[in-house]
């Protein structure tokens, strides 16, 4: 039962990456600027090269014959080969993920701290003004660009993983101290407080397993907003991760790269929120 | 007595060191800056983007060299060398004595095979298409080691001077193109990161004292597409150099630290607007009509301020452009063109000379159609959007009305190029070379770079039919003063048709730090680096 | 209402009407170039100095809020909505509902809506009115913008379902849409007044990296959005304070509506 029940997930998953997949690189071929070359302008070349150059991207015109054919490959390992940087896709990925690995883990890993430290305490401390000074924080970080802050680490030469931070803090925090606010508002926990029990005991058996499962869900999600953040932080402070790459992928109409990546961020998503409802269930089916 | 010991003491020890000093900051040292894109390839022949043209141009051993600052042509591992009277032969002798990186030897077999790799008709390169004036393949003699002939099926242009972009390449190396003959040698490289490269130990050069070239130990590259961040390091002391700088950060430098900042005056790029002319464009046909009339085209190129978008978009470090080429061009500009000056009310009367009016502050054609148009340009070039804006102020003035809409590259190549879905464009031109035969499939009508109007199969209009004749004759020719005359005329012709209205021409701006010994900037590319094999920086 | 909501209501309104009546307050047209005032610093003429081509930073300002507090707000709500229809609803629904709908607000995450928003920028004409190609904009990214709310509103739906009062309520024989509409959905207010207070500024900001792209706002018409992009030239900001105005100008007023909708967030039932 629980092998079918694994497999079914499993079965799932796949369908929804591999559909991600697809659906990427029909929005790609469909977006204008497919199929053309920046290095066509230049005068140097003769009318073949031009030539050339046109029916060398034109080969990726239908898309379900190169879907087709890349499904093919993945099948034995072969991502493809990057058009923009000439290189194996798979080699590319693999030299930059440890730099975007990091950079999430500690951008999220800080946000994450911040954001429950700060609305934790705003949600027990019930105080209008450090209520009012965190919302100050968080909104006056959302309406930074991420451009600006990226840049901001590069002038204070801090890791660019703190920008990510700043970029996913507020967003976490304002969820994180709404839902804290209104569990601490519940009755039985005005209660429980009223019996005498201990902050930490109300905390961790009462307010938290009452909202972990929404918890873990935006845990899932920040994950998602973490990953777009990336991409201008990385770009900016000049780090070579998954990024930058999917920037350089997306400026320069690359179908390999780009359709790699997406089904790349389609499964990191559908794990990371898969796993938190998982989990979320399970803290549910404890608590009844 | 002890005090004078002491005396003498203390002076030797400040001139060894004055002296270690200096001997060190002559050798050694590591040039930093910024590449402003990823470079695609690392093979000489294939060169097509800037970033792996400066990584050619460093690692790369040619047989001639344009002196960036000169603009003459010197021998590098040609000692000397001869063009046939009818532009099609070119013989060379090389010096004798060279090895590559790798210790290979390097003889005129290498030549050979480095001219056939680059004529192959499957490498599709601007620098092999450069020669490729005809049809036909390419004849390599290797009469002796160090002498070869090289014909080519048809008459090629400053054959001699196109030799500065062929790096040659070891034929026997197993290194392949990894093994080089210039001052620098590739050391690593991180994708997406930096390249590095080290002085080539086997660099044939010497300086006039008799000391090995390069001076520098290394050069280190990191890939870094923003401005404001290569900018900030530069500042911070990280960078040795940025090639080529925006006016405002030239502004804000100039003004902490002036020795800094470097205007080389203007360079031979361009910055234009034209009207799409192409007769199948989906566009509806009053606007046609609008664009393919000259008297429209020269009536809006009058009503731009031009000086303004020098003062303002560049703030100075641009002039207004006479035409498409810049006057630092000596010899090829053509000294009699003026930048048309700016004259709103004259542009208004030539208009309603030619059927416009203007109706409540709105211009309309004979039929009555109001005269709107939009600009598009690429964005993430903020002089080019800034100057969009400002032509939309100016012909506001006219009762014209300009929509502008900035869009991403490859949109706006597939509207230029394909589609032709567009009314007019705001775009520039990098010129690398100073010979405007580098330029012909710009000028032929039946080329894919003839932007307004590409690939007609005849030549719709007669100045455009003067121009094809006028370009194939100065291609043709050998004599510089013949070719002159023809392609004075072409600029001439431009400047009267408008089929692309010049704006400006902007200058070579570069930011070298002090810690770097011998810079000279110039306006052609690379500008601060071009003798990078003489450069020194003390720590 | 507390003084602080009080504050922030006063506030609220004076942006509003100051938006309202810009083509009295404007000194000068948003499009208007003094070009031998370049980058000015601030004076009787132009109280915020003018930016790089010389347009009055003020007006600028001004007019801009017209376009930034009216429509973002509004696409806001719209993605507010998106997500409480497919998040809540899949989720009180539960079982295949919600598997379906999450798995496909994880799909939509994952896609790079860059390439939709080209093509979106294609289709339209070049010849639009400025106001119509912002409109577009604001419109796409509230269609787009509702999956991370989505995803948190299902499962919060999810635990919902089998919450106490929910069930009281269903044994007191009401059901389907009314318990949705009247004891599910406000619960799940948190998050949705969440959801709109960080869009806001989201959208704002996106906007103007919209205009990368052709979209957003086209010149000479000022967003918010456009206003902050000069903030780009960071290395030399410090000097020119009065560029933050558009900055301070937005925080104030996210807080603002923070503020007016914090009661809302913490009453639950």
């Amino acid at each position: 039962m629980l092998r079918n029940k694994v497999a079914g997930h499993v079965l799932a998953l796949v369908t929804t990456v591999l559909l991600g997949g697809l659906l990427s690189a029909t929005l790609v071929r469909l977006a204008p600027g497919f199929d053309v070359d920046e290095q066509e302008l230049d005068p140097h070349l003769s009318a073949a090269s031009v030539q050339a150059l046109r029916d060398a991207r034109s080969q990726d015109r239908n898309i379900f014959r190169f879907y087709l054919s890349y499904m093919n490959r993945l099948v034995h390992g072969d991502l493809g080969t990057s058009l923009s940087l000439s290189q194996p896709v798979r080699t590319l990925l693999r030299e930059r993920a440890p730099t975007t690995l990091r950079l999430l883990i500690f951008g999220l890993a800080m946000a994450w701290a911040a954001a429950l430290a700060l609305a934790l305490s705003a949600a027990r401390l019930r105080l209008a003004g450090y209520d009012a000074a965190g919302t100050l924080l968080s909104g006056t970080l959302l309406c930074l660009p991420a451009a600006v802050l990226a840049l901001l680490s590069v002038l204070w030469n801090v890791p660019g993983s703190l920008a990510i931070g700043l970029v996913v803090f507020p967003r976490v925090y304002r969820y994180a101290r709404n839902l804290l606010a209104k569990s601490y508002a519940q009755p039985y926990i005005v209660m429980a407080r009223a019996k005498g029990l201990g902050e930490a005991r109300i905390l961790f058996w009462h307010v938290l397993p009452g909202i972990a499962p929404q918890l873990l869900a935006l845990g899932g999600v920040s994950i998602s907003m973490a990953i777009g953040a990336a991409i201008p932080v990385e770009a900016l402070c000049g780090l070579a991760g998954i990024g930058q790459l999917a920037w350089q992928a997306a400026l320069a109409r690359d179908l390999p790269l780009l359709v790699n990546i997406t089904i790349l961020v389609t499964l990191v998503t559908l794990l990371a929120n898969s796993g938190a409802d998982v989990i979320g269930q399970m803290i549910r089916g404890q608590e009844s | 007595m002890k005090r004078t010991r002491a005396r003498t003491l203390a002076a030797a020890v400040i001139a060894l060191n004055l002296f270690t000093t200096h001997v060190l900051a002559q050798s050694g040292g590591e040039l930093r800056f910024c590449l402003r894109m990823e470079p695609k390839t690392f093979d000489p022949l294939k060169v097509e983007d800037e970033a792996s043209a400066a990584i050619r141009y460093l690692t790369g051993g040619t047989l001639v060299r344009i002196n960036r600052q000169t603009q003459e042509l010197e021998p590098e591992l040609a000692l000397a060398w001869k063009v046939s009277k009818d532009g099609r032969q070119i013989n060379f002798r090389l010096r004798s004595g060279v090895v590559f990186s790798d210790g290979t030897p390097f003889s005129a077999a290498d030549v050979a095979y480095t001219v056939q790799q680059l004529m192959d008709p499957g490498l599709h390169s601007p620098t092999g298409d450069a020669f490729r004036s005809g049809t036909g393949g390419v004849e390599t003699k290797v009469i002796s080691p160090t002498q070869i002939s090289i014909i080519f099926p048809a008459p090629v242009a400053e054959l001699d001077r196109l030799f500065d972009q062929v790096a040659i390449l070891s034929q026997h190396s197993p290194k392949r193109e990894l093994a080089v003959l210039g001052p620098f040698m590739l050391a690593d490289y991180k994708p997406g990161a930096s390249v590095l490269l080290k002085r080539n130990p086997n660099y044939w050069k010497t300086d006039e004292r008799g000391r090995k070239l390069p001076y520098l130990d290394s050069i280190q590259m990191d890939i870094q597409p923003n401005r404001d961040v290569e900018m900030l390091r530069f500042k911070r002391g990280e960078l040795d150099l940025i090639n080529s700088l925006d006016s405002e950060y030239f502004d804000k430098l100039e003004s902490t630290s002036p020795q800094v900042a470097h205007d080389a005056g203007p360079s031979l790029d361009s910055e234009q607007l034209w009207f799409n002319e192409v007769a199948k464009a989906p566009i509806p046909d009053y606007k046609k009509a609008w664009f393919r009339s000259a008297d429209f085209r020269r009536a809006i190129s009058e009503a731009i301020n031009r000086e303004d978008l020098s003062r303002i978009v560049y703030h100075g470090h641009a002039q207004p452009a006479a035409g498409p080429f810049s006057p630092s061009n000596k010899f090829w500009f053509n000294g009699k063109l003026k930048p048309l000056a700016y004259d709103s009310d004259a542009a208004l009367k030539a208009l309603q000379g030619a059927g416009f009016r203007l109706e409540n502050g709105t211009l309309k054609d004979k039929a009555g159609n109001a005269v709107v148009f939009s600009i598009i340009t690429n964005a993430g070039s903020k002089p080019r959007e800034r100057m969009a804006v400002l032509i939309q102020d100016d012909l506001q003035k006219i009762g014209i009305h300009v929509n502008v809409v900035t869009l991403d590259f490859p949109s706006l190549i597939e509207r230029m190029t394909q589609s032709f879905d567009y009314e007019a464009i705001i775009l520039g031109l990098t010129n690398v070379d100073l010979d405007p035969n580098g330029e012909m499939n710009v000028w032929l009508s039946s080329a894919e770079n003839h932007q307004w109007n590409p690939q007609q199969k005849t030549p719709e209009t007669t100045w455009e039919a003067e121009i094809d004749r006028l370009m194939r004759t100065q291609a043709s020719a050998i004599d510089p003063r013949k070719r002159k005359e023809a392609f004075d005329r072409v600029q001439e012709i431009v400047v009267e048709e408008e089929p692309f209205i010049f704006l400006i021409n902007k200058n070579s701006l570069s930011a070298v730090s002090t810690r770097v010994h011998g810079a000279v900037p110039v306006i052609l590319s690379p500008q601060t680096f071009w003798n990078a094999e003489r450069l020194t920086v003390s720590q | 209402m507390n003084l602080w909501q009080k504050a922030a209501c006063a506030f609220l309104l004076v942006v509003v009407c100051a938006a309202a009546a810009a083509n009295w307050l404007a000194p000068t047209g948003y499009a208007k170039q003094d070009r031998e005032a370049i980058s000015a610093e601030p004076s009787r003429a132009h109280w915020l100095g003018t930016d790089e081509l010389g347009r009055d930073r003020f007006a600028r300002v001004l007019y801009g809020t017209r376009i930034s507090l009216f429509l973002a707000p509004a696409a806001a709500l719209l993605s507010t909505l998106m997500a409480a229809l497919i998040g809540g609803l899949s989720g009180y629904l539960g079982g295949i509902w919600a598997k379906g709908a999450m798995a496909v607000t994880d799909l939509f995450m994952s896609l790079p809506w860059l390439f939709l928003l080209i093509t979106a920028r294609a289709l339209m004409p070049l010849n639009v009115s400025p106001l119509f190609s912002v409109v577009v904009t604001f419109l796409l990214l509230g269609l787009l913008g509702w999956s991370a709310a989505a995803r948190v509103l299902c499962t919060a739906a999810g635990s919902l379902r089998s919450s106490d009062f929910v069930r009281q309520a269903r044994a007191s024989g009401v059901r389907g849409a009314r318990l949705f509409w009247i004891h599910v959905l406000p619960n799940l207010k948190p998050v949705l007044f969440a959801q709109f207070w960080i869009s806001i500024p989201v959208f704002i900001l996106t906007e103007a990296n919209l205009g990368v792209l052709g979209l957003g706002v086209s010149e000479p018409m000022p967003s918010w959005g456009s206003l902050l992009r000069e903030l780009e030239g960071l290395v030399s900001i410090g000097e020119e304070p009065w560029k933050f105005a558009s900055l301070v100008l937005l925080v104030l007023v996210v807080m603002s509506f923070q503020l007016l909708l914090a009661r809302q967030e913490e009453i639950a039932f």
